[in-house]
């Protein structure tokens, strides 16, 4: 007969063994392995370039992406959206974008939310400019940091992806973006953000924004591919990128970044 | 419609997809666990450093702790917009997240609090399944109760001096662990907004510390606001009973709440209630003092948009107010209720402050969120992130108190009748 020591022994090792949570076990995956062997790195790595002196706020990108991406139409959230930045004779900065840009921007007047605008004259205006804003698939992504089950995470081509079937919806990644890029999808109630269209470029297409664009104001490139014509421009030329001091190390550049950009 | 937009008012420049996403029941949550440690912390001052005068309050604060652990996690469950895929915390934790560490910690402290609630009725647990073995024709429920209580012995029968001995110093060990992790449990809520970088009003090493005082001085309010109602309400019903049948004045009836317990208990709330408050402007002046980018939008939220919120409810009517009823000499239990229940409040308006005032503003630093909690239910989500929702999320503790306090008397006289 078994002692009570060895009933109390067997089952606390048992409780013991059950518990342990699966994911403390890494099962060695051989393709991993021989990648790591062969030390070859990805040879690709996506990044976005903006050019905003080409942009003129028509929206096209935003209602491309939008289709493309089954965001349904009128939800009050979008993957891209463009901003407007009007500078002031005073020094006073104005910023807006009604619905994310989807129908550009038809108005002079400034949208300062709940019904009212802001009417500002022409002859008062410094400069005013576009700024598209979409996923910077960072290279240290805080939204990858933060998520409790490992439901968002980046591909080795650098893209920032999220699982919809894995996702709890704890919005711990939408407190965590500082670019405010991700929300809950209206229909599948799961985080959701911009993926460069991941199902398009990972089958040699581009974007649906950069296809949309008509002024070639958006391009999406390979910076490991030093022949890559975006490549080029971000090596060669002086671009920007946004909130750098947060850490992030965003992967959408822009020409022409002002200042004033939030 | 898209989560969030139905409460969030958005001014000026806000971006398209900034909601108020973290809305009542993140505020439930910090508010909930916060309950929990402070009533742990508070029972372990008796266990740990044998201050004499809690014992009483001690054993009611472990088994309210043990109530409001269930409900801790249940406000978390209710945010989710998977509640069922929260399971996947547990069986995928991704490490690198705050949240992911939730099963581990909790589990630790659930299992502590168990273990130690078990050594300090185990003499109880053995006397009524004794009692009840012994008793010829039991009832259907003696029956039920002599199984329950039959398991919760874990078969064994040992109440000697000894054996007691040895559960006292169990205890003292069980509870000396339990403080580090109950402030664990706890801190670790406080680092899962403290570590958020992305928002300026969070981001602080001292949030985790500050979490900590706060769920102390809540935990602490409302164990001697629970103990003075039940006791007083058995005082209550034991003179109403007394009078009906015109008999001498009972124990139950003379005993009500004792007053040195209130004044001692109240001694400890006042120390960390000053510590919460110093913790919270020190921040406040560092961050006025520093004045870094974020700095012109976090002023215009704490100075002008939200000043009633913090500077009235939270620091006014929540710790001033009852600081000086506290401090005032001759305290009386007239007047520590009403300061245990502004220190209560005062507390949820400071979860409330941090949870929904971090959200107040835009990542952009140059707009606005209002937020406007949801009275009337029309459909499941503005329940559950709404008024009811938490008011329902309040009340669950006190209901598995009574549940429980069936099977873990609190009361020395009850353990007597029992």
């Amino acid at each position: 007969m078994i002692s009570r020591r060895n009933f109390l022994k067997t089952t606390a090792a048992g409780i013991a063994g059950i518990t342990l949570p699966l994911a403390a076990f890494e099962i060695v995956d051989p393709r991993k392995l021989m990648a790591q062997e062969a030390k070859n790195p990805a040879k690709v790595r996506w990044v976005f370039l903006v050019d905003t002196y080409k942009c003129v706020g028509c929206g096209l990108c935003v209602k491309a992406c939008k289709q493309e991406n089954e965001i349904p139409y009128d939800a009050n959230v979008t993957r891209t959206w463009v901003e407007r930045y009007v500078l002031t004779k005073d020094g006073e900065i104005s910023a807006d974008t009604p619905k994310g840009a989807r129908d550009g921007f038809t108005n002079s007047k400034i949208d300062l939310g709940q019904g009212k605008f802001k009417d500002i004259k022409k002859e008062d205006i410094d400069k005013a400019y576009f700024v598209p804003k979409l996923c910077n698939q960072c290279d240290n992504p805080p939204c990858v940091q933060v998520c409790p089950v490992g439901a968002t995470y980046q591909t080795e081509d650098g893209v920032v992806l999220v699982d919809r079937k894995w996702c709890i919806g704890c919005g711990y990644c939408i407190m965590g973006c500082p670019y405010g890029v991700r929300f809950f999808h209206p229909v599948h109630h799961t985080a959701e953000k911009c993926n460069f269209c991941y199902h398009r470029i990972s089958k040699g297409m581009k974007t649906a924004c950069v296809d949309a664009c008509p002024f070639g104001a958006r391009l999406i490139g390979n910076i490991k591919d030093h022949n890559d014509p975006v490549t080029k421009i971000i090596m060669n030329e002086r671009v920007g990128v946004l909130k750098e001091e947060y850490g992030t190390k965003p992967q959408v550049f822009y020409v022409g970044l002002s200042r004033e950009v939030k | 419609m898209v989560h969030g937009e139905l409460w969030t008012i958005k001014e000026l420049f806000v971006y398209p997809n900034e909601y108020i996403y973290w809305s009542i029941q993140i505020v439930m949550y910090p508010f909930m666990t916060g309950l929990v440690a402070g009533a742990f912390v508070l029972s372990s001052l008796y266990h740990v450093f044998g201050i004499k005068q809690l014992k009483d309050m001690a054993r009611f604060a472990l088994v309210f702790s043990f109530a409001l652990l269930f409900v801790a996690p249940i406000p978390i469950m209710l945010h989710l917009q998977f509640p069922f895929r929260g399971l996947e915390i547990f069986m995928t934790p991704h490490f690198t997240s705050a949240i992911a560490a939730f099963g581990v910690v909790f589990f630790t402290y659930g299992a502590i609090v168990a273990s130690e609630l078990w050594f300090l009725y185990r003499k109880h647990f053995v006397e009524v399944s004794l009692k009840l073995r012994e008793k010829q024709d039991k009832t259907l429920s003696e029956w039920f109760q002599y199984l329950i209580f039959c398991s919760l012995t874990l078969g064994v029968y040992d109440i000697s001096e000894e054996a007691l001995h040895r559960d006292e110093k169990a205890i003292k060990i069980l509870a000396g662990i339990g403080i580090p992790v109950a402030c664990f449990l706890h801190g670790y809520a406080g680092f899962i907004f403290g570590s958020v970088k992305a928002n300026a009003l969070w981001m602080t090493p001292l949030m985790p510390v500050i979490f900590i005082m706060s769920a102390v001085v809540s935990g602490i309010a409302l164990c001697m606001l629970t103990y003075i109602v039940t006791m007083e309400f058995k005082k209550f019903i034991a003179s109403r009973r007394n009078e009906a049948r015109g008999a001498f004045r009972s124990k139950e009836e003379i005993i009500g709440v004792e007053i040195n317990v209130i004044r001692m208990t109240a001694r400890y709330l006042v120390f960390f209630l000053v510590a919460a408050i110093s913790l919270e402007l020190l921040d406040l002046i560092f961050r006025t003092y520093t004045a870094v980018k974020s700095w012109d939008v976090l002023r215009s939220v704490i100075y002008e948009r939200d000043f009633y919120d913090i500077f009235i409810m939270q620091y006014g009517i929540g710790n001033l107010i009852p600081l000086i009823l506290f401090l005032i000499p001759g305290l009386t239990i007239r007047r520590s209720v009403l300061a245990v229940l502004l220190v209560i409040f005062g507390v949820f308006m400071m979860r409330w402050n941090v949870v929904i005032g971090g959200q107040a503003f835009s990542l952009s630093f140059a707009g606005y969120m209002h937020y406007h909690l949801p009275i009337i239910p029309h459909d499941w989500e503005t329940f559950k992130e709404g008024l009811f929702g938490a008011l329902s999320i309040f009340i669950m503790p006190f209901v598995l108190f009574w549940v429980i306090a069936k099977i873990f008397p609190v009361f020395p006289e009850t353990e007597q009748t029992s």
